[in-house]
């Protein structure tokens, strides 16, 4: 990563040293983090095991990974299977959607105005209030949660992108206006383009949101998913399964982002920020 | 016949506080394959003229004609040259040229060639596909008059097309443009507050007022005893700075 162009002979003593320091400060911090972390289990596990905490309220990494293990048994992976289907379902959904009525928006200035106050109100809405409603709509299962998903991710995604359409600097529109260009044409060779930054960012946020609604929504009407691993475990006092879903939870939000950040990438290849 | 005939432009702004006159019975002609300039105060009007005169923006009244003809929104005949270069940093210097073809269905094979050839003469094909981000100032500026000239207009206008450079890029890309621009034989319009850079490049030079903008003076700007004129060579003759004390008295600037 911090490589020069030259090689490593005929660097100066002053280069090396200061690749040095880079290097043992970078390992430094990474250690430290992983320190952390052991100190932080090991400390659960001895305390659960001297009996200075009671395991079976906070259960102990032993048995998590005991859990773990178990996979098979109690069917942890078709649960992890359904709850990122659901959040994959309701993530695209929120996109898709929000860009169309981000794109509307920008296209009429009234419709925008007129929006504006709903638009607002319902971003400040704890969408998790809807739950019933939505339950009673669209009837208690997957679907449910799907829309619990769009819910909580549409109405972010929607300003975000509204945001940044509308602040697409003036003077490159103008320029493509010089060339003639009608308005469906500024917003594809202009506005769109000139957003990807602000559409990932979007989906950077989105995807966490729709993991969020998929386990609100879980919690209410599942009969499965890690959400609902969660409820149930909490319900028959099986901490190890709470923990473990948690866990596991925290491990398919990173992979969630990361998906989203190599899309990122891939799409946005091109080095022209070099 | 002229190549543009500005006939008593009136322009009047509509806004909540008010009625703003912004320009008022503003007429004069440029000849084919001349360089005129419109200097004035800052917010005299004389951008509002140009975006006028591109079709970007309706005049309240008065008429706009190029090649005696009557023109009604933006032109294929205009080139138009803003401040920035406003390259598209997500497309190659090649994607960036062929970007108004592209927005006027122009788009083949013989207009492609063009712009193959306008990027080799002016010097830019071996970084056709290069991002703008790893051009020079002065590089960025070319490839934004290539993507204009590839459209084969017949009148360029300049708006402030320098004034985001430093110092003494702009004299350089002054420089460079001019003599692009002459070599391409185009008519220009040219807007700029920078009174030395007017007097350097243009044939003609028209003084316009405070707002409501109207034409204070006209100036022939002649260096006889040069061989081939460029705007460096102009700036060394001696006629150079009774022309601009004149205009610089004419602007009426206070602080």
């Amino acid at each position: 990563m911090y490589k020069g162009k030259k090689t490593p002979e005929n660097l100066s003593e002053e280069r090396k040293k200061y690749l040095r320091h880079i290097a043992y400060k970078k390992y430094g911090i990474l250690s430290v983090q992983i320190l952390i972390l052991i100190f932080f289990i090991t400390l659960w596990e001895i305390s659960a095991n001297l009996g200075l905490i009671d395991s079976f309220i906070t259960s102990q990494p032993s048995r998590i990974v005991d859990t773990f293990l178990n996979l098979t048994s109690n069917d942890l992976l078709m649960h992890i299977g359904i709850t990122c289907f659901e959040t994959m379902v309701g993530f695209l959904l929120g996109v898709i959607l929000g860009t169309i009525l981000a794109t509307l928006l920008w296209w009429s200035d009234t419709l925008s105005k007129i929006s504006e106050p709903y638009l607002v109100i319902l971003n400040s809405l704890p969408k998790i209030a809807l739950g019933p409603v939505i339950i009673i709509w669209v009837g208690a299962g997957v679907k449910a949660i799907i829309v619990m998903a769009l819910a909580i991710s549409l109405i972010v995604t929607v300003l975000e992108l509204l945001n940044g359409f509308l602040q697409t600097d003036k003077e490159t529109i103008k320029m493509a206006r010089t060339f003639g260009a009608n308005k469906a044409q500024i917003f594809s060779k202009i506005v769109f383009p000139a957003n990807m930054e602000t559409l990932f960012n979007s989906l950077k946020i989105n995807i966490g949101l729709s993991l969020v609604g998929v386990i609100a929504g879980e919690f209410l009407v599942s009969k499965a998913g890690l959400g609902y691993l969660i409820v149930y475990g909490g319900q028959v006092f099986q901490l190890d399964l709470v923990m473990a879903s948690v866990i596991i939870l925290a491990i398919v939000a990173a992979l969630l982002y990361e998906f989203v950040r190599i899309l990122e990438k891939i799409v946005c290849r091109k080095n022209f920020r070099k | 016949m002229n190549a543009l005939d500005i006939k008593e432009i009136n322009m009047k702004y509509q806004d909540i506080s008010g009625e703003i006159d912004a320009i008022t019975d503003v007429s004069f002609s440029i000849k084919k394959g001349e360089f005129l300039s419109l200097v004035g105060p800052s917010g005299c009007g004389k951008s509002t003229l140009l975006s006028i005169v591109s079709g970007l923006l309706k005049q309240s009244g008065g008429e706009v004609l190029i090649d005696g003809e009557k023109v009604e929104g933006v032109s294929s005949k205009i080139g138009y040259m803003l401040q920035k270069d406003n390259l598209l940093e997500w497309r190659t210097i090649y994607g960036n040229v062929i970007l108004g073809l592209e927005i006027r269905g122009e788009l083949n094979a013989e207009s492609r060639s063009y712009a193959d050839e306008l990027l080799k003469t002016y010097g830019l094909y071996e970084f056709k596909d290069k991002y703008p981000a790893q051009l020079s100032g002065g590089m960025r500026q070319r490839a934004a008059l290539i993507r204009t000239l590839v459209t084969k207009p017949d009148i360029l206008l300049l708006d402030e097309a320098f004034s985001a450079l430093d110092y003494q890029t702009r004299l350089a890309v002054g420089d460079d443009v001019y003599r692009i621009i002459k070599k391409e034989n185009k008519t220009v319009l040219m807007v700029t507050h920078d009174i030395p850079e007017a007097i350097s490049m243009s044939d003609r030079i028209v003084v316009l007022t405070k707002r409501p903008a109207v034409i204070k003076a006209i100036h022939e700007i002649n260096f006889e005893n040069l061989k081939e004129r460029t705007p460096l060579e102009c700036r060394k003759q001696e006629s150079f700075s009774s022309y601009f004390n004149d205009i610089w008295k004419e602007l009426d600037v206070h602080v």
